[in-house]
């Protein structure tokens, strides 16, 4: 959404929770669901005396991300303490990086309108603990505090305002996503909060040079509250510009319900941080021995992928981004295209089609599919060497999603092997050809769309394992008369 | 047979080897000795009388099995500072008074582990910000030597006790002089180690880049043989470091023939007492006289060391003590009306002024706006000072001035003169922002009163200076006089 004139420009701050098995700073488990309050050790808890000891997981992971987006791993970088006082940070204080972060100036592409490649600018990316949450429902007269997630690690990703819609900043929301899931550094799961966004939006008239005012929409954790959120936002602003007012900035917060942006109130947001490097902690050095040896490690990223699936495959280009999208689905595809003697555009159709909707109709992951790659490779192994055609192929595979067995037991048990013998095919045309004489007269005055008619007639008598094409030649040839 | 309370630690451990005593006799004797006396000078915050017997006995039969660990059965105080399980931790404040630490402190641990029995927990200034003991919640402890005087601080309570013969042993922590000015203070001998030789783990931050534990004995075979079991690398500690101990005792025999001392121009200048001067003096001509010479070095940037320790260790403050917010924890204010309310309540009755003053002043320098003018300014002078040691250090081995600009000072003096009040730590501050192992021995008397030799190594030299100390204190008896009322 744009209006005439205005130019929007955003740009992101994304908080990726690291998959880490305990938090950045304790030995407690990250675990989501638990009861309140069972995973913080004395260090969550910000107890007299205790200390905080850098786990060595999010370095890796950090260094793992900077590789990644073409990125600058900071040789050494430093911890910081925000300071500010909230129930749910139990310290007074927020461990986090401020002037120097692990990860610097990095970039990813994204489509632009046109489908060319767009560069989005990485400012930065720093290390930070969580804080811990407050619970407000079902305690009448006062709040709760959750401290489990309380030093729960995370990657703040920061980019330059390069994004210019709200679609752009989905686009680029996603990529980050499918890129720390390709490496394994978060689950990305947005329900849980492990991956949500604050969104500084500005607006600016088309040719000014000069940024407009932002505002920072806080807290987004969908890619639709995102979209609906900043074009609310661009809207907001552009209205306001026109009217004659002016834009403030501030912290704003979208209210999905109402479906508007409003701002939080300043006591939130009037905080002088005072900053300083944690003396707690040392300063993370980093060699390039290490960096190398991470390297060693890093997985094919989505880019590559995408790019050699269409190279080695000859996938379409959508096809190819679609199966790329997340690493499970596209190993599983490649798992298919390998194991089966057909092209591998077959195998993606039918990944992409009816294993795509079969999976999600059961609300399945690709890793819970019913039908493994291997199964899938033989049924696609069956349409290739015409023993069933398309059509059967998916009562065939309904059939596997229902446990029924392989493709090639299914055929047997039902059968379902496609009628290719040519007399056999000619004799049921010939009986079609003898049972409808007015059909045929008609035909044979110029009515060709009865030949669909004629096709359906063959099918119905073969049970539909005649092959489709061998039937239409054949009925072609007859008809003619 | 020497009464038990007057024997030093290493007399005490030759005893107990020797069975001339067990553990629980020489616990329940300093105990009653606690018990009967501890009044006259408010030294324990906490005296944990059953513990320490039980422990005492546990001693006892481990020595009976063979399974004795080097401080098998002798008994210690800790600062308050350190967390002690189920023991009342208070780190000298309201604030804490009703806590109860769920754990134990690495250095608690480790010296529980070698078998030492703690009688108590020993007072300190508020969240050890003083330099006389007076601004603890459980009031202001008193000096063996003068009941009108400071025992010194933040450490005063572990100074008085030793002073007065409650245990051969305290543990102390030292921000800016907090082990050594005490020391000096009380006639007793104080040693804070290199910053990191020391987990800090449990211990409750002041100013975690200055905070340093270490010991007040009566002699430094004492500190050695304490020191040697609570240094070493801790796994929780990030600021620990990962170096071995050396056996401290193993060359304190040794001479300090061709040791370099240095001589600092600027701790004899007009801020120094005159014959606390003078008995400094004579100790450096003690160590000549055992064979050290004596190399003038200078460390211009001294003067600025009050000033940036002043900010620096405010600004670190003000966010440690952040956590004691009423919450979790500690002192709460009742009927808070909101949490805004909550907080400045809790806060505002839970803290003494002078801990107040040092988080208004940190919160100052930290200020968007004042950052770079204060605290990063602060940051560069500190290094400037620990470029001097270090130019200094390349030409001598220690560095041997004053610990404190003039003997015990009477309590009330100095406590509503905050700037005085920081001046006593001008020759300590130095080592604490530079990160060096310093030390401090009784080197003579002024008015009768005990004064202190300042004694500072490079990095890790902790086996110079007590090995100089020690050979000192093969020359002069200063370290065991003992205040008349306390033989």
């Amino acid at each position: 959404m744009s209006r005439a004139g205005w130019e929007v420009v955003i740009g992101l701050e994304i908080h990726a929770q690291l998959a880490t098995k305990s938090k950045i700073f304790s030995g407690s488990s990250t675990a989501y669901g638990a009861e309140p309050n069972t995973q913080a050790n004395l260090v969550d808890l910000g107890y007299p005396g205790v200390l905080p000891v850098l786990n060595k997981e999010v370095v890796r992971m950090a260094t793992m991300f900077a590789l990644a987006v073409n990125a600058k791993v900071a040789p050494r970088s430093v911890f910081a303490r925000k300071n500010y006082f909230y129930p749910d940070l139990p310290k007074g204080y927020q461990i986090s990086q401020l002037e120097l972060p692990i990860v610097a100036l990095g970039e990813i592409f994204i489509p632009d309108a046109d489908g060319n490649k767009k560069r989005i600018g990485i400012t930065r990316a720093h290390l930070e603990e969580d804080a811990g949450k407050s619970i407000h429902e079902g305690l009448a007269e006062f709040s709760g505090i959750d401290l489990n997630r309380a030093g729960t690690p995370l990657l703040e990703i920061v980019s330059e305002p390069d994004l210019r819609s709200a679609k752009e900043a989905v686009l680029y929301m996603k990529k980050i996503h499918t890129l720390v899931r390709y490496l394994g550094i978060s689950d990305g799961n947005m329900q849980e909060g492990s991956f949500r966004c604050d969104a500084n939006v500005s607006v600016r008239p088309v040719g000014q040079e000069e940024l407009g005012t932002r505002t920072e929409l806080k807290n987004l954790n969908s890619f639709r509250f995102i979209e609906k959120a900043i074009n609310i936002e661009v809207e907001r602003q552009i209205e306001l510009i026109e009217d004659g007012g002016k834009v403030v900035q501030e912290t704003r917060l979208y209210d999905a319900d109402n479906d508007e942006t409003r701002p939080m109130r300043s006591k939130e947001e009037a905080n002088d941080y005072r900053y300083f490097p944690d003396p707690d902690l040392l300063p993370v050095e980093i060699t390039d021995e290490f960096v190398l040896a991470i390297k060693k490690t890093m997985p094919e990223l989505p880019d590559e992928k995408e790019a050699r699936f269409v190279d080695a495959y000859g996938l379409k280009a959508d096809d190819a981004g679609i199966l790329t999208a997340s690493r499970p689905l596209a190993d599983y595809f490649e798992a298919v295209a390998v194991a089966s003697e057909s092209t591998a555009q077959l195998a993606a159709n039918w990944v992409i089609g009816d294993l795509a909707g079969a999976l999600n109709r059961d609300g399945l992951d690709i890793a819970d599919s019913r039908i493994s790659a291997a199964d899938l490779a033989g049924l696609v192994n069956r349409i290739h060497d015409d023993t069933i055609s398309g059509k059967i192929a998916k009562q065939v595979f309904e059939a596997m999603w229902a446990g029924e067995g392989s493709a090639d037991a299914i055929i047997k048990a039902r059968g379902l092997t496609q009628i290719t013998d040519s007399s056999a095919i000619e004799s049921v045309v010939d009986k079609v050809i003898a049972d409808n004489p007015g059909q045929v007269a008609e035909y044979r005055s110029g009515k060709d769309k009865l030949m669909g008619y004629f096709v359906g007639k063959v099918m119905q008598e073969t049970k539909g394992q005649a092959n489709p094409g061998q039937v239409n030649q054949i009925l072609k040839d007859k008809l003619k008369g | 047979m020497t009464e038990l309370h007057a024997q030093t630690l290493t007399e005490l451990a030759a005893g107990l080897e020797h069975a001339e005593f067990t553990s629980v006799e020489l616990t329940a004797a300093l105990l009653d000795r606690i018990a009967r006396r501890n009044d006259e000078l408010n030294a324990f915050i906490t005296v944990t009388a059953d513990e320490a017997l039980a422990a005492a006995a546990r001693a006892d039969a481990a020595r009976k099995s063979g399974k004795a660990g080097v401080l098998n059965g002798l008994p210690i105080i800790h600062k308050d500072i350190f967390c002690t399980r189920g023991i009342k931790t208070t780190c000298g404040s309201k604030m804490l008074d009703n806590f109860i630490s769920p754990y134990d402190a690495t250095v608690v641990e480790k010296l529980a582990s070698a078998g030492a029995v703690v009688l108590g927990k020993a007072n300190m200034d508020e969240f050890a910000m003083g330099s006389s003991n007076e601004t603890s919640y459980f009031g202001p402890v008193r000096n063996p030597w003068n009941p009108d005087c400071s025992p010194g601080g933040s450490s005063g309570g572990s100074s008085a006790s030793v002073a007065a013969r409650f245990a051969p042993a305290a543990t102390g922590t030292d921000t800016g002089g907090s082990i050594r000015q005490p020391a000096a203070l009380t006639g007793t001998v104080g040693i804070k180690p290199t910053y990191g030789r020391v987990s800090r783990y449990g211990m409750i931050a002041f100013a975690s880049s200055l905070d340093q534990a270490g010991v007040i004995t009566r002699s430094s075979e004492d500190a050695a043989l304490l020191l040697g079991v609570m240094a070493g690398f801790d796994e929780r500690d990030s600021t620990s470091i990962d170096q071995p101990v050396p056996d401290y005792l193993a060359s304190i025999g040794d001479s300090i023939k061709g040791l370099r001392v240095g001589i600092v121009r600027e701790h004899f200048d007009a801020g120094l007492e005159e014959e606390t001067g003078k008995r400094v003096k004579e100790a450096i001509r003690v160590l000549e006289a055992l064979g050290a010479s004596t190399v003038e070095v200078s460390l211009p940037n001294l003067n600025l060391s009050v000033p940036t320790y002043y900010v620096v260790a405010p600004a670190e403050c003000s966010s440690n003590l952040s956590r004691f917010d009423g919450v979790r924890f500690g002192y709460r204010a009742e009927h808070a009306e909101d949490l805004l309310d909550l907080y400045c309540r809790s806060r505002g009755e839970g803290f003494g002024d002078e801990v107040k003053r040092r988080i208004m002043t940190g919160t100052y320098v930290l200020s968007a706006g004042y950052y770079d003018a204060y605290y990063l300014k602060a940051q560069r002078v500190r290094q400037l000072i620990a470029n001097d040691f270090r130019k200094a250090f390349a030409d001598v081995d220690v560095i041997a001035g004053p610990t404190a600009p003039s003997p015990a000072f009477k309590l009330g003096d100095k406590v509503n003169d905050p700037i005085q009040m920081y001046l006593n730590d001008i020759y300590t501050i130095g080592a604490n922002l530079a990160g060096l192992p310093a030390m401090s021995v009784p080197c003579g008397f002024v008015d009768d009163l005990p004064v202190g030799l300042h004694l500072v190594g490079p990095h890790f030299a902790e086996e110079v200076l007590l090995r100089c100390a020690h050979q000192y204190q093969g020359e002069t008896d200063w370290h065991k006089a003992c205040p008349e009322a306390y033989r």
